[in-house]
């Protein structure tokens, strides 16, 4: 293998575990506040469609950037509603969610079949991001080290801010968290709305830089896919980013191997070794610690009313 | 101002009428959204929700497509009411197929009246096998059943992927991944001769009856309600949540498995990678539409199953999208979930006080 | 609902279902002839579908006021294909196309309720005295974007972005490799599996795999453009899937093969207009109408333009056909003997690949 192969599946492998990490992340922060937000793919596709259409009619990435961040969190909103005012099923309003992202996204979509728009180019100058070594660490989009910063930032968020460890009380003990005098509601609203505002970045990063058109179902489940990664991670930001990143090798490697000639499984058996190992490892997470609780928000999926 | 209210108890008239107001809710929507949009909105709500009920020649289709949502619903709703979350029944619903449908290549040249009722028998032994990963993880181990029991639909479906592509492809099927056509020994018979209404139909709704049953008349069902309502109290009482934990997942599998079988058997005749389609997350909506309740849930089924049979009567005569069939099935469900609110509380017209 | 209502619904329910709406209407002699589909996918697929809803709004445009047209589409294949055909047959459609193999059991199925119907089964095998069924000769498009590929090509090596290896996309990749192999016989062509139809990042991913292993030549049998763009991005040479794709992909894009069904339609409806409508199987070719080739990119060499037009033209000439012996499989089996050409049941059941594909 050659450098500039190397180089070359380091940027697909990058460039595929993005969406996925983005959309994650903002789902544990939801999870972190005890929302169980089912809805990811759905929240996506009303980004991916969103931020084509934007861009696609403004002629900029940029505003496309921003119109998929308001369509994931106005999507967000309707969950939002349902679940944290109304008390609906956490479960049940999140698979509606995605129904209606499926739905919607293919209605807002048709009149932009079959167009395209210019890929999110590169931040940084030629000279860095297409020089054939260090391309690996310049050659990339904002999103790529946006979804790097957020990590960090989500990170430092919730173990070293009060507001983060309010967000984690609300998600770990509701009831107390009300009595000490927290909006238990309105932080969760704001989690959700985080996390909303992620996946449609997540599925805009499909619309505009992967594969920078519109066609149904762009995300292809990805969403589903960021869903088991947040247990996968245990909750925690850093095996969050690990998690992504091991997932989108695992993706572009199978396909590295199989261009190469190397098929050492049935495409099936290599098909459902993610998710065999995702189980694995909450096996042996929960073997190594005597509590089991896998650090799960105690509150997660249930519904809370001051009254 | 107006402000919410916890009721003492659940008010049994809410539970009656809140999923009325969110279908006439959902329609009003419906036909406002669609007009907008530039379609014939009376017609194509008119297309979705009545038509259905309306010619009877819909009848058994509403059937066909209900079935197998009512059965899978009833057992996520014996595990839902115990806080035992699973939502793999798709795989569980799959991995009856495929069970069942091993027997079926087994018994290919035989003939026999026992063979139909073998295949019910593995495939209700294959959606528990399936459900009996998690609840075995989260009894012994704590891991959360939600997720590993999604994940483990990911897992059946290859594995149906795998078996019909390969070593059980049809040998005289042109290479087309999808296994023999049953023998007429290994097909579910038609209750209506001449018509699509297969034996699944009646024995979904016997079952949710009896589900009824239990559920409301035995100290079995209270303890499942008991586990999930205050888990303290069900210890104290002596009802184990392990156990409600297996024996919830179990009959949750086991119908899964059967109605996956049903379908095999049933309206598909074969597995073909088009098998899933969903059926095993589509019933936790209609759990939820049944508020739990196994009687709610043969009209959740019925209501959603109107609406896919509706959304293709309103795309051949209105033309209206199929997306927005799913956009409008999405609408009805958030009004559903949304009125639900009524049943736990009421509004009260409260005064500002100076 | 008793037996004898459903039974008589399902029995008069052709001769009724398809009158009433007509009595209605007024005179029978104008009343519009009703054409249905069901489709596979959504119509914004842009992909397999998109060109069989091109193919509907073509008989619009043709007949006009003639016809009624109408489609379900997204319909999923097994029970529910057989409901959304009951729903076109009861909604007074006289002529319903199922377009996807799926669809082939529930549609002989339904044809047996419907005996006055017409119905037309897209690539399947069944047929009945009111089934008909056609499809196009898609490897014969292959063998010229293979030609292309051969005379274009700087490494000598082709990726192809495929779904699944049934028949259909295994013949393709044989009939493109064989065609390039003759341009240059040590041409190599690779293989990736995407075990999906349509899913755009992975099909990406998979055209970005095989540009790295050396290929500058990507084709694919899968349904988006996607691996088209990652060829763009790449700045390597790609063929368009099903439809013209250059707008994803200008410079990238050589050719594409295009799927045409809508002279079948037209002529399918003019039969049952005419009443001389008849069951029977129909395999359309580049000579037919079926299959096309997309207007050339400027990039390509006058030896490749020249070379292209060459075997399309030997094609419907019926001088070349893209399967000529001698052929051997990897294990070395001879296949077809010298001179001899593959039969249609020998491509419709073809597991084997020609020495040379990494598949």
């Amino acid at each position: 293998m050659t450098t500039a192969m190397l180089v070359s599946i380091l940027m697909t492998l990058i460039a595929a575990s993005t969406p996925l990490l983005l959309a994650s992340l903002g789902e544990l922060v939801a999870e972190k506040a005890g929302v169980l937000n089912l809805g990811v793919e759905g929240m996506m596709l009303c980004g991916a469609v969103a931020g084509f259409a934007v861009a696609f009619s403004t002629g900029s990435t940029g505003f496309g950037l921003v119109a998929a961040a308001f369509a994931g969190v106005a999507a967000a909103m309707i969950f939002a509603v349902l679940a944290l005012s109304l008390m609906a099923n956490q479960v049940a309003t999140g698979l509606a969610l995605t129904i209606f992202g499926i739905g919607t996204s293919s209605l807002i979509g048709a009149g932009f079949v079959g167009r395209t728009v210019t890929r999110l180019q590169p931040v940084f100058p030629a000279a860095l991001s297409e020089h054939p070594l260090l391309r690996v660490i310049f050659g990339h989009d904002i999103l790529v080290y946006l979804s790097l910063a957020l990590v960090a930032a989500v990170s430092f968020f919730l173990r070293r801010t009060r507001p983060g460890l309010i967000l984690r009380a609300v998600g770990e003990n509701d009831a107390s968290a009300h009595a000490i005098g927290y909006p238990v509601i309105a932080i969760r609203y704001a989690a959700v709305a985080f996390g909303g505002a992620l996946a449609g970045l997540g599925g805009a990063y499909f619309s505009l830089a992967l594969t920078p058109m519109w066609a149904d179902r762009l995300t292809a489940g990805r969403g589903w896919i960021a869903l088991a990664l947040v247990v996968f991670s245990a909750w925690k930001p850093g095996r969050l980013l690990l998690g992504a990143y091991l997932f989108g090798a695992v993706m572009t490697l199978e396909l590295q191997a199989k261009a190469a000639g190397v098929s050492w499984l049935a495409p099936e058996v290599l098909a459902m070794a993610p998710y065999l190992a995702t189980i694995a490892v909450l096996t042996m997470m929960s073997l190594g610690r005597r509590t089991g609780r896998l650090d799960a928000p105690a509150c997660l999926g249930k519904p809370f009313s001051a009254t | 101002m107006l402000e919410w209210r916890r009721r003492r108890e659940p008010s049994t008239l809410m539970l009656a009428l809140s999923p009325l107001i969110a279908i006439g809710l959902t329609m009003l929507l419906g036909m406002i959204v669609f007009t907008a949009m530039g379609y014939d909105g009376f017609h194509a709500v008119g297309s979705i929700f009545l038509t259905p009920f309306l010619e009877p020649q819909r009848w058994a289709d509403i059937g066909v497509k209900g079935a197998p949502l009512i059965l899978i619903a009833l057992g996520l709703a014996v595990g839902f009411r115990a806080n035992v979350w699973n939502i793999g029944a798709e795989g569980q619903y799959v991995m009856g197929a495929i069970a069942g449908t091993g027997v079926a290549l087994l018994t290919y040249d035989m003939t026999g009246w026992w063979i139909l009722p073998a295949m019910v028998l593995a495939g209700i032994l294959g959606g528990m096998a399936w459900a009996a990963i998690p609840a075995f993880l989260r009894v012994k181990l704590q891991v959360s059943e939600i997720l590993t029991s999604l994940m483990l639909t990911y897992v059946a479906v290859q594995l149906l992927y795998f078996l019909v592509r390969g070593p059980w492809k049809d040998p005289g099927g042109f290479n087309f991944p999808q296994t023999r056509m049953f023998t007429a020994d290994q097909t579910l018979p038609m209750v209506l001769e001449g018509s699509l209404v297969h034996l699944g139909i009646p024995v979904a709704l016997l079952l949710a009856i009896i589900a009824w049953l239990l559920m409301e008349k035995t100290t079995a069902g209270y303890a499942i309600k008991v586990v999930g309502l205050a888990p303290a109290a069900a210890r104290h009482g002596g009802f184990s949540a392990a156990r409600t934990t297996w024996a919830t997942m179990l009959i949750s599998g086991a119908l899964a498995g059967l109605a996956g079988l049903f379908e095999a058997a049933g309206p598909f005749g074969q597995l073909t990678p088009q098998f899933p389609v969903g059926y095993g997350f589509t019933a936790i909506i209609v759990a939820f539409l049944g508020r739990l309740n196994p009687l709610g849930i043969v009209f959740g089924g019925i209501v959603l199953a109107a609406t896919y049979v509706g959304g293709e009567i309103a795309q051949s005569t209105v033309r209206l999208p199929q997306a927005a069939t799913g956009m409008f099935q999405a609408m009805l469900l958030f009004m559903l979930l949304a009125t639900d609110v009524l049943v736990r509380w009421r509004i009260v017209w409260k005064r500002r006080t100076a | 609902m008793t037996s004898i209502i459903t039974r008589r619904r399902l029995t008069f329910g052709a001769a009724a279902a398809s009158t009433l709406p007509i009595l209605g209407r007024g005179a029978s002699a104008q009343s519009p002839l009703g054409v249905g589909f069901i489709y596979v996918g959504p119509i914004g697929d842009h992909g397999y579908t998109w060109t069989h809803d091109q193919g509907r709004l073509a008989l619009e445009k043709e007949y006009g006021a003639k016809i009624k047209t109408s489609f379900i589409e997204n319909v999923a294949e097994g029970p529910d294909a057989a409901r959304a055909l009951r729903q076109l047959a009861q909604a007074g459609n006289q002529l319903i196309f199922a377009t996807s193999f799926g669809f082939m059991n529930p549609t002989i199925q339904v044809a047996k309720q419907f005996p006055k119907l017409k119905f037309e089964h897209a690539t399947g095998y069944m047929r009945a005295e009111n089934v008909a069924t056609y499809d196009a000769r898609f490897y014969e498009g292959r063998a010229v974007i293979g030609t292309i590929a051969g005379h274009m090509s700087k490494t000598g090596q082709a990726g192809y972005v495929a779904s699944f290896p049934i028949p259909e996309v295994v013949m393709g990749i044989n009939a493109f490799h064989l065609a390039a192999r003759k341009v240059n016989p040590n041409f190599k062509t690779k293989v990736v599996w995407c075990s999906t139809w349509y899913d755009p990042a992975k099909e990406a991913d998979a055209a970005k795999a095989l540009i790295d292993q050396g290929a500058d030549m990507i084709t694919q049998h899968t349904d988006s453009a996607a691996p088209l763009q990652a060829a763009e991005q790449r700045g390597v040479f790609a063929f368009g899937q099903a439809s013209d794709m250059k707008s994803f992909a200008p410079k990238a894009h050589l050719s594409a093969i295009v799927d045409d069904w809508s002279g079948y339609y037209i002529k399918r409806v003019k039969e049952v207009m005419d009443g001389s409508w008849k069951s029977g199987a129909i395999w359309g070719g580049i000579k037919d109408g079926f299959v096309k080739l997309a207007p050339y990119n400027d990039a390509m060499t006058p030896e490749a333009r020249k070379a292209a037009d060459e075997v399309t033209k030997a094609i419907v000439a019926g001088t070349l056909h893209p399967f000529t012996g001698e052929l051997k499989d990897q294990k070395g089996e001879v296949r077809l003997k010298a001179g001899e050409t593959a039969s249609d049941e020998m491509l419709s059941k073809m597991d084997w690949y020609v020495d040379g594909i990494q598949a």
